[in-house]
């Protein structure tokens, strides 16, 4: 079966083509942050506007990569929420008029349970059940994972998401929009040990987590230690990666000896963090648990992901091609698959 | 040779489709149910002409300006639709749509734009055409550009929201108003079918839309100044 992919639920436009023997044939992802970046956030009006222009161009150039024709896409999986409601309408509505058109299957893919599933794309591919660590700029949960649509929420952001803590104290060291990347750039060449940084709920007895009061102990920093050289940057970077780096790892292994799991996975976007990757590793020898993560690219939203999550949710395909999306919509609530 | 016309930038829904018979045209009030009742209403106004989807020859939408995410639900399924069918599209003004129902011949067109706005343009009759004789804007109500002359008709939602102050703007410019009247599929199809005839259809991925209102969030620095 030859699923095609749709994502467009926030500042990333994503196209793929994931065959269900075959694996992943190709795909495609524009990133808007350049756009927004001048605005110093997602405006998600300019989102939608070219959300539109970009999708048919991103189809065109998955078909010619893998040598597919139309005519060879057997379903059509589009992410139908959470996200921004008129970014989400682009996708949903180019997916359900491309599967009225070719009169095939058209499936609405929650994309948390694309993030979740995205793992399984790379190779070797956890089996189920595993914890997964959902960590991006809009979320960060902890969940056991115990088929598709079997998911049960561990712990979650009291406050910000762990991404957004990273973007917003860049911006507070100057470092732009989105600044987290660069954050954890500078981060590789400072001193983590000159400043210590709260470690936010780290013995909270549960799997929750909070960094808003990260972001205020940076703010602190920043004012204290001002004008910034560009060692003084550096080392706050690095006190602040760490500092949330070794909140994940913990709250990681902590859900992992709560469930008797031993299998841990990584997704979204901060999934590409390097000192979190190495953080993770290094735990994973030390208390024999095996870690799993996308493929880098697939980090941030993609269409691949929604594809591979469409192909395990064929069954819910609808025939009717009236559709809604869902900007607000519980993971819980799925139905097992 | 049927062609298939959509507009979904108001609060209605309306489609059209060339048939032997003529065109075969249908609308309804959805407020915002656009996403829900296009294409099953599609479907059905195909099955009630005897098209099959895979006849179609080309697709209308109307390019705006209108609601923002009316306008791309619209855009999207014109898009997909294209796309899937091979086929090309032509995206038709929705205020030239205004003056094509109207049934006169110099037309103020104007719909709300929210915000205390209205886009507006007038249209004479020019042959089988329209000449756009004041270009497409968003603007304030009391600020709309008056055409010359008198008697010109009145169309759209602008002058049901402001009636009083496009009145007061436009003095004698303005004859008879139509304010009830949306932006109708069976007028984009009118207009189309001669784009389509010179061969002037675009490809799918090149589908444009008219927002008009361009500046929608300030930049960092322009925040910073205000």
């Amino acid at each position: 079966m030859l699923v095609l992919g749709i994502e467009s639920s926030c500042d990333e436009t994503g196209i793929a083509l994931y065959h269900t023997e075959a694996g992943l044939l190709a795909h495609r992802i524009h990133t808007q942050i350049a756009m927004h970046s001048e605005y110093g956030g997602v405006v998600p009006e300019l989102a939608s506007r070219d959300h539109i222009r970009r999708a048919l161009p991103l189809l065109g150039a998955c078909l010619a990569e893998a040598d597919k024709a139309l005519a060879d896409i057997d379903a059509i999986a589009y992410t139908q929420g959470p996200g921004l409601a008129g970014a989400l309408l682009v996708g949903a509505s180019v997916a359900n008029a491309l599967g009225f058109a070719l009169q095939k299957p058209v499936v609405g893919v929650h994309h948390l349970e694309g993030h979740l599933l995205s793992p399984r794309l790379a190779d070797p591919k956890p089996e189920f059940p595993f914890v997964a660590l959902l960590v991006s700029g809009g979320h960060t949960q902890l969940m056991a994972v115990h088929g598709v649509g079997q998911y049960e929420l561990l712990g979650e952001t009291v406050d910000d998401a762990a991404g957004e803590a990273f973007d917003k104290s860049a911006k507070l060291l100057g470092l732009g929009y989105p600044g987290g990347p660069a954050l954890s750039k500078l981060a590789d060449t400072g001193n983590a040990s000159r400043f210590k940084l709260p470690r936010p709920m780290l013995h909270s007895g549960d799997l929750d987590f909070s960094f808003s009061g990260l972001k205020t102990a940076v703010l602190k920093l920043v004012t204290e230690q001002s004008p910034l050289g560009d060692t003084m940057r550096a080392d706050i970077c690095a006190a602040f990666q760490e500092a949330i780096v070794e909140v994940l790892q913990k709250k990681c292994l902590a859900a992992l000896k709560q469930t008797g799991m031993t299998r841990l996975v990584i997704a979204g976007g901060v999934g590409a963090n390097r000192q979190l990757r190495a953080a993770l590793d290094d735990a994973a020898q030390r208390h024999r648990y095996t870690v799993f993560y996308p493929p880098l690219e697939l980090c941030t939203d993609n269409g691949a992901m929604i594809a591979y999550a469409g192909a395990m949710r064929l069954q819910h395909a609808v025939s009717g091609y009236g559709y809604g999306v869902k900007p607000r919509w519980d993971l819980a609530s799925l139905p097992a698959a | 040779m049927p062609y298939l016309a959509l507009d979904t930038t108001t609060e209605h829904l309306s489609l059209a489709v060339t048939t032997p018979q003529g065109v075969l045209a249908r609308d309804w009030h959805v407020g915002q149910k656009h996403a829900e009742r296009t294409l099953p209403e599609i479907e059905a106004l195909l099955s009630e002409a005897g098209i099959a989807r895979a006849a179609l020859e080309g697709i209308v939408y109307g390019m705006g300006p209108g609601s923002f995410t009316g306008l791309r639900i619209g855009c999207g399924i014109a898009q997909g639709l294209a796309f899937g069918l091979g086929i090309r599209l032509v995206g038709v003004s929705t205020l030239m749509a205004l003056a094509q129902g109207s049934g006169a011949d110099r037309v103020y067109a104007c719909l709300d734009a929210r915000m205390n706005q209205v886009y507006a343009a007038a249209f004479e009759r020019d042959g089988e055409g329209w000449r756009e004789v004041i270009t497409a804007s968003v603007c304030d109500p009391d600020a709309v550009s008056i055409p010359e002359g008198t008697g010109w008709t009145g169309v759209g939602s602008g002058f049901a929201a402001y009636g009083e102050a496009l009145g007061t703007r436009l003095g004698d410019a303005l004859g008879t108003t139509l304010p009830a009247r949306f932006p109708h599929a069976r007028d984009l199809l009118a207009l189309a079918l001669p784009v389509f005839a010179r061969g002037a259809a675009l490809a799918p991925e090149d589908a444009p839309l008219v927002y008009l209102r361009d500046k929608v969030a300030l930049k960092t620095h322009e925040r910073i100044k205000a």
